[in-house]
């Protein structure tokens, strides 16, 4: 049957799924004893269990059934809660987004191994061993057999013999047997099916010891680990052949060390092969690349829908409405349809922006988990406090927001908060705190992530500069803080001293305004020493649609987009200068670079040569340049097209966008002149 | 979708373009146009006339004139723009004018290799003979200077 049509359900719901998983767990670190969190797991990990299982993703569901083991007993309290579980159970958690993540780029789950991580499963499963000694045994359990543990240990001499044989290429299996209770010679019942299994199979361990079972001196059950070249139906079909048996279990058992080499080898050989014929493989390469087939989709309350239903019909009526309007109609009637039509489109416009709304609550969840992580690992007390979750943004702006958010909360953490000692000193509290905080403004939504570490060095920052040869000494004395805090997002800056995992290799803050800005928003920071900093994400609400100040270039038309206007202004073109091949005009009392849009845009039509010349001034960050056009046209809000592929890298151009009279207006994107 | 040559027939788009007709695969034409409100595009390429809103879309026009560096001449009436889609890119042409579609067989279709003649002939996948009429067949992903899609994913 073919699955590809449920993937992309499969991967959605896996992600929710696992969300809640981190959530749970969070939780469930601050409070042990909740058994309604432990049963959410346990839930979660059984879904995706199933639906794996379904899909085909046996990694996926082997992970998730030896957690949901591990669960199953916490739930039962034949385990108690600890840090050391729960930090397993993260790990889970990583390991299956680790899955999801694969699926979702190439289809398959790859060829990750969990066994490592089965393995510490199991481990808690025996938990009187201290972890770290656990014997590194796994048994993988088909899905198909109960999930009742077969205990029983297995020695190194044992575990040899067993590493021996499946190189040879014979089975290892773990039997249960329990007799029936009403078998009258228990030792005789056992002999036979000692003798019976001896004929194919070398039985290497018995529990309890064969002279026990002799001597009758066993429950109903024994434990038997035995090597065989049959598999796992025969030996069943075998012992099932002998009466007074009420149960048998059958595992079979891998030994990690040689399943790890064997593995290796086959990826050796695997590459070997892909260079053996990488001709042929470039191609296949390529389509397999190609392949991501999933697509993006948004959950969409359906109340939404019915909303957009319900425009929808609305815009059938005022179609026919409008049609109905034949020549003898009079001219009210049809400014009224018009009316009408613009009420309608409006809404209509809002309702599907709308359904591209997400909360931004999907990527809010996981700083949770990361900053208890990073904390953690940097002994540092951090307390995250969120705010404003529901706050909904588009999707598109959804996937890309997360990285550079993370960056912003890394830094944070690493160079904001200061450890718990020099907090202490300075009469901080211990707990250093990360603020999150989300709410819509106008057109946009804001985004900040605030802490009350020690602020931004601005010293520092500025003889770092020079160090780096960014400015100049002369330069660096006469900044102003705000200008030296944004030299912190010049590629490749970093104050910190020593690099750490989390941050300092100064790839952060540039990353994070390069995207930012390609999102169509801007980043601020506000620092105060030993205070803390702030850093202000402002983003618009959606990207498909702006509002967009049009102009006249000549005799043709260009949209500016308004969230980068600063202004306009009227110059007069005799207050102009040059200086160094760059015009500029002083105007209030800064210097105004100043651009000729006709000139950027190649258009031969244009009088700037007047006396009255009209600016737009636009800024992108704290830059600001003035962009001389002939004509103001008006205010609209414009839908963007991009201009495809054929026209792929010119520059100015962001997009088009059509008019009401059915032109194709360009976008000019001043973002890339300055 | 060039190897159809090899079928035993293939319905062309014929179009006239200074005095010489030429043919595209008619699987690669979507639509034919009259020439409508063409925006210019800045700093593209010197053959991209523009773009144009085709019912909603914006799709970027090649003049053809200009990519054969053939003397420009002002739209009329006659003039069409053919809606190409290749690899999935959709591109117009314009033309100076385009009314058949014409069946030719592979027996009618001659090899480009050994013809040379003003557009350069890296455009042309092969001559189409029909009656007495000599059509040049053109490749379109080289006339429109598109890459195979594989390339973009390296």
């Amino acid at each position: 049957m073919d699955m590809s049509q449920y993937l992309e359900i499969f991967i959605e719901e896996s992600k929710e799924h696992l969300q809640n998983m981190n959530q749970s767990l969070l939780e469930l670190e601050n409070d042990n004893n909740e058994l309604g969190l432990l049963n959410d797991i346990f839930r979660v990990a059984h879904t995706l269990k199933g639906m794996s299982g379904t899909m085909g993703y046996s990694r996926l569901a082997s992970l998730t059934h030896e957690m949901e083991n591990v669960l199953q007993s916490l739930r039962s309290n034949e385990l108690k809660i600890n840090g050391g579980i729960i930090d397993i159970l993260f790990e889970c958690l990583d390991t299956l987004e680790g899955y999801i993540s694969e699926i979702e780029k190439t289809g398959d789950e790859g060829s990750n191994d969990s066994q490592g991580l089965i393995v510490k499963l199991n481990g808690i499963m025996a938990s009187d061993v201290d972890l770290k000694d656990q014997v590194i045994l796994s048994n993988e359990v088909l899905p198909s057999l109960h999930e009742e543990a077969i205990n029983i240990e297995i020695e190194d001499f044992s575990k040899n013999a067993i590493e021996k044989a499946s190189l040879e290429g014979h089975n290892c299996f773990k039997l249960k047997i329990v007799l029936s209770p009403n078998c009258m010679l228990k030792s005789a019942r056992a002999f036979i099916i000692f003798n019976t299994l001896e004929r194919d199979c070398e039985i290497i361990k018995s529990n309890p010891s064969v002279e026990d079972i002799e001597d009758e001196n066993f429950d109903l059950s024994f434990d038997l680990i035995l090597i065989s070249k049959l598999s796992l139906e025969d030996i069943k079909k075998e012992i099932d052949s002998i009466s007074e048996i009420d149960e048998v279990h059958i595992q079979p058992v891998t030994i990690n060390g040689p399943a790890f080499r064997m593995e290796s080898v086959q990826q050796e050989e695997s590459t070997g092969n892909q260079e053996e014929q990488e001709r042929p493989g470039d191609e296949k390469r390529s389509s397999k690349s190609k392949k991501p087939t999933v697509g993006k989709t948004v959950r969409v309350d359906i109340d939404r829908l019915d909303n957009l239903m319900n425009l929808v019909s609305e815009l059938i009526i005022i179609k026919t409405r409008l049609e109905d309007i034949d020549d003898s109609g009079k001219k009210n009637n049809m400014n009224e349809a018009i009316e009408y039509l613009e009420r309608i489109t409006t809404s209509l416009h809002d309702a599907v922006m709308k359904v591209r709304m997400v909360p931004i609550e999907r990527v809010f969840n996981r700083f949770p988990r990361m900053v208890r992580d990073l904390s953690k690992e940097l002994g540092k007390d951090i307390e995250l406090f969120m705010s404003g979750e529901e706050t909904e943004v588009d999707r598109t702006v959804i996937d890309e927001i997360g990285d550079p958010l993370i960056h912003c909360i890394r830094n944070s953490i690493d160079h904001g908060i200061e450890d718990p000692e020099t907090r202490r000193t300075l009469g901080k509290r211990e707990f250093g705190t990360v603020k999150l905080v989300a709410y819509p403004d106008g057109n946009s939504v804001v985004i900040e992530v605030e802490d009350d570490g020690q602020g931004i060095n601005i010293e520092k920052v500025k003889s770092k500069a020079v160090q780096n040869g960014l400015l100049k000494k002369e330069e660096a004395e006469i900044l102003d803080d705000k200008e030296a805090v944004n030299l912190l997002f010049h590629p490749g800056f970093s104050t910190a001293d020593k690099i750490s995992d989390i941050s300092g290799r100064g790839v952060g803050l540039d990353v994070v305004k390069t995207k930012i800005e390609s999102l169509g928003g801007v980043v601020e920071v506000q620092t105060a020493k030993s205070k803390g900093s702030k850093f202000v994400i402002r983003l618009p609400l959606t990207l498909a649609i702006i509002q967009a100040l049009l102009v006249n270039v000549g005799s043709e038309k260009y949209a500016i987009p308004l969230s980068s206007i600063k202004e306009i202004v009227t110059i007069k073109a005799s207050t102009i200068r040059k200086v160094q091949n760059q015009e500029v005009v002083l105007y209030r009392n800064t210097t105004l670079p100043i651009l000729r849009m006709n000139q950027i845009l190649q258009v031969v039509d244009s009088n700037q040569g007047k006396e009255d010349l009209t600016v737009v001034v636009v800024r992108k960050g704290e830059k600001t340049a003035g962009f001389i056009v002939d004509n103001l046209i008006g205010q609209q809000e414009i839908v963007i097209k991009s201009l495809g592929k054929f026209l792929s890298g010119i520059k100015v151009i962001a997009g088009a966008t059509i008019l009401g009279n059915g032109q194709v207006a360009l976008i000019v994107d001043t973002n890339s002149l300055l | 979708m060039e190897n159809k040559m090899v079928a035993t027939e293939n319905q062309y788009v014929l179009f006239k373009l200074d005095n010489e007709f030429y043919g595209i695969d008619i699987l690669q034409v979507e639509t034919i146009e009259r020439v409508m409100d063409i925006t210019r595009v800045p700093h593209a390429l010197h053959y991209v006339q523009g773009v144009i809103n085709l019912r909603g879309e914006v799709v970027p026009v090649v003049n053809l004139r200009k990519r054969f560096s053939l003397p420009e001449m002002p739209f009329d009436d006659e003039s069409r723009i053919i809606i190409v889609s290749v690899e999935e890119i959709v591109v117009g042409i314009i033309v100076d004018s385009s009314s058949e579609v014409l069946q030719l067989n592979s027996d009618e279709i001659e090899d480009a290799a050994n013809i040379t003649n003003n557009t350069g002939n890296e455009f042309i996948k092969g001559i189409g003979k029909h009656e007495d009429r000599i059509i040049i067949l053109l490749d379109l992903k080289k006339v429109l200077d598109i890459k195979d899609a594989n390339d973009d994913v390296e």
